[in-house]
């Protein structure tokens, strides 16, 4: 059971934007490690639209870390430690166990519970009730995720959180914004010409893109909630590549107004662009790190596309990647350690990782077309766009390379994807 | 005023959700986790943008007999300058812009479907910069002329073979009133 071959395809019934434009996700490789669990069914979650349990239980599936153990058997459940009977768990090599129940309040809302349970010293060793509406189950079910996984893992769990990809049907091409998971996609922007390079405010609540529904690339900053989006860069020539800055004031971008491709600070209003590379050659793709101070990006300056780094308010750029002619899109973890890149290698193009601290790399995928990653906000898995049958697909793959998934929609083309931000409230 | 109430109202709720004690009703139940509510992720409204309208053009433009009728240039594997093949064509669009001072042109460069997407924007750019340059040259003035990129996201045809490459790899010209 080392490499877990099993397909989840969830039922996506909080479709917003009708059956064919959801993301079904499929797990085709398996951790090493993984941490045994049983998720028990909660008692009275039958109440709910949705099985808080079945969703807890996807989420640590996904994430690769977890070794689900068969959980359907238990009569009756427990609804308290001193129930649980744990010399059945023991035999079952289970480390950790989740139990919960759903009760309904009187005002109509509803209270799930969860217990974190320590197998081997039969003690709980975690614990949250939340009160949710019907609606909120699904919600309910990915925090209690998070808690799971970060109390077993010691990072912090991404089920909360949201992805934002480009969606190519026919002639229309949809910006949706989904939860991590795939389910409950919406639509920010439907246009007849194309959507590129969306990217999260720091705080999740804008994205920064390039839309070319004025027949050349301009680019928009896009309040999620209210709809009402922003002319950021509609200069002369090409406006492209947005990039937020750590503090969500500003942006980089890349335009082309004073002749060539360069790279660009513009207040997130649009307000005050000025310079920050000065070559002949192709600046683009610029990504602050996560500290703010730095900024890796593309160019051609010496003359193969090439990762750099530069000082967040510009200077004399240094060389990062070497080795091949074509290393493109840069991208950080979170941390700072790990770069992210597509290489070039024969025809092929790749996701590598590569440790700036021992300067180590390693290529992660292997598909034919690998490109556009993105980490997730734990900078444990990194979402990409890739090539099935002739189609555009998401994809992910955990940063050990180990645990891989994909996400594609019927009959649509996927691509571009965006993993926002954590979640807090 | 009324927004501002209306804010200090809804904080003031949220903060006595997020503080109210739970009340434990069933005292056999030992765990003292509070409660807490579910936050939910706000929800996304749908943007459509209008399509500019396109204005009629003059009959010299659209004539397939005239050589101002044809609008693309095509180019060979990562290169980026204008192929000689292609200077009449230009010659004959330079004079109708000189001579046409009101008219303006979009120039929108192309590349192949190979390669990352923002990087393939600079591409095509290369290539629209290339042919507004020799326009200018020939006697275009810069404030009829831009030039931008498409980069990979319009290709003519989406087949990943290099008979479909080679008619990405393209500038084409657009007048004021097809863009």
């Amino acid at each position: 059971m080392g490499f877990v071959l099993r397909s989840i395809f969830l039922l996506l019934t909080l479709a917003c934007t009708g059956a064919q434009a959801q993301l079904s996700i499929e797990i085709t490789g398996g951790g090493a490690n993984q941490i045994p669990i049983g998720v028990l069914r909660f008692a009275g979650e039958a109440a709910l639209p949705q099985s808080i349990s079945d969703i807890v239980e996807a989420d640590l599936q996904r994430s690769g870390r977890f070794r689900m153990l068969f959980s359907g058997n238990v009569e009756p459940l427990p609804a308290d430690v001193a129930q649980v009977n744990f010399g059945d768990w023991k035999n079952r090599n289970a480390d950790a166990l989740v139990i919960g129940s759903v009760v309904r309040l009187a005002d109509g809302r509803f209270e799930a519970r969860f217990r974190l349970l320590d197998v081997p010293k039969q003690t709980q060793i975690g614990g949250v009730a939340f009160t949710l509406s019907a609606q909120q189950a699904r919600a309910t079910a990915h925090r209690i995720a998070d808690v799971v996984y970060e109390k077993l893992t010691g990072d912090r769990g991404v089920f909360s959180t949201r992805i934002a990809y480009v969606v190519k049907q026919g002639s229309r091409y949809e910006l949706q914004i989904a939860d991590a998971d795939g389910v409950g996609a919406q639509t920010a922007l439907a246009s007849r010409e194309p959507i590129m390079s969306p990217a999260w405010s720091p705080d999740g609540t804008r994205l920064a893109y390039v839309s070319f529904e004025n027949k050349k690339p301009v680019v928009y900053v896009h309040s999620l909630v209210s709809g009402q989006r922003q002319v950021v860069a509609n200069f002369k020539g090409s406006n492209s590549a947005p990039a937020w800055s750590t503090d969500g004031k500003q942006l980089a971008v890349v335009l082309s107004k004073d002749g060539g491709s360069q790279i660009y600070l513009i207040g997130a209003d649009g307000s005050n662009p000025r310079r920050i590379t000065n070559s002949g050659s192709i600046d683009t793709e610029p990504f602050f790190a996560p500290d703010g101070q730095s900024i890796y990006f593309t160019s051609d300056r010496g003359g193969s596309p090439q990762i750099y780094r530069m000082s967040a308010s510009g200077g004399d750029p240094a060389r990062v990647t070497f080795d091949g002619s074509y290393n493109v899109s840069p991208r950080v973890s979170s941390d700072g350690k790990t770069l992210i890149y597509i290489a070039r290698d024969g025809g092929r193009f790749q996701l590598k990782s590569f440790d700036l601290a021992s300067k180590q790399g390693q290529v992660l995928t292997d598909g034919q077309r690998d490109e556009s990653p993105a980490f997730a906000p734990n900078g444990k898995m990194i979402l990409y766009a890739t090539q099935i049958g002739n189609r555009g697909s998401l994809a992910a793959v955990s940063s050990d390379g180990r645990v891989k998934q994909r996400l594609s929609v019927q009959a649509a083309d996927v691509r571009e994807p965006a993993w926002g931000p954590f979640f807090n409230n | 005023m009324k927004k501002l109430l209306a804010v200090a109202a809804m904080v003031a709720l949220l903060a006595g959700c997020a503080s109210t004690p739970k009340v434990e009703s069933k005292a056999a139940v030992e765990d003292r986790t509070p409660t807490t509510e579910v936050p939910t992720q706000p929800g996304v409204s749908t943007v459509t943008p209008v399509a500019p309208k396109a204005d009629q053009l003059p009959s010299a433009l659209k004539d397939p007999n005239n050589i101002l009728s044809k609008r693309s240039l095509y180019y060979d594997y990562d290169k980026y300058d204008v192929k000689e093949e292609y200077k009449p064509l230009l010659q004959a669009h330079a004079r109708y812009l000189a001579q046409n001072r009101n008219a303006k042109m979009l120039i929108q460069g192309n590349c192949d479907e190979r390669g990352s997407r923002e990087y393939n924007i600079a591409l095509g750019q290369k290539r629209a910069d290339g042919v507004k340059k020799m326009l200018l040259l020939m006697g275009a003035q810069e404030s009829q002329v831009e030039s931008v990129s498409l980069g990979e996201e319009k290709p003519r045809c989406t087949e990943s073979t290099e008979v479909c490459y080679s008619q990405n790899r393209r500038s084409d010209m657009l007048y004021g009133g097809e863009y």
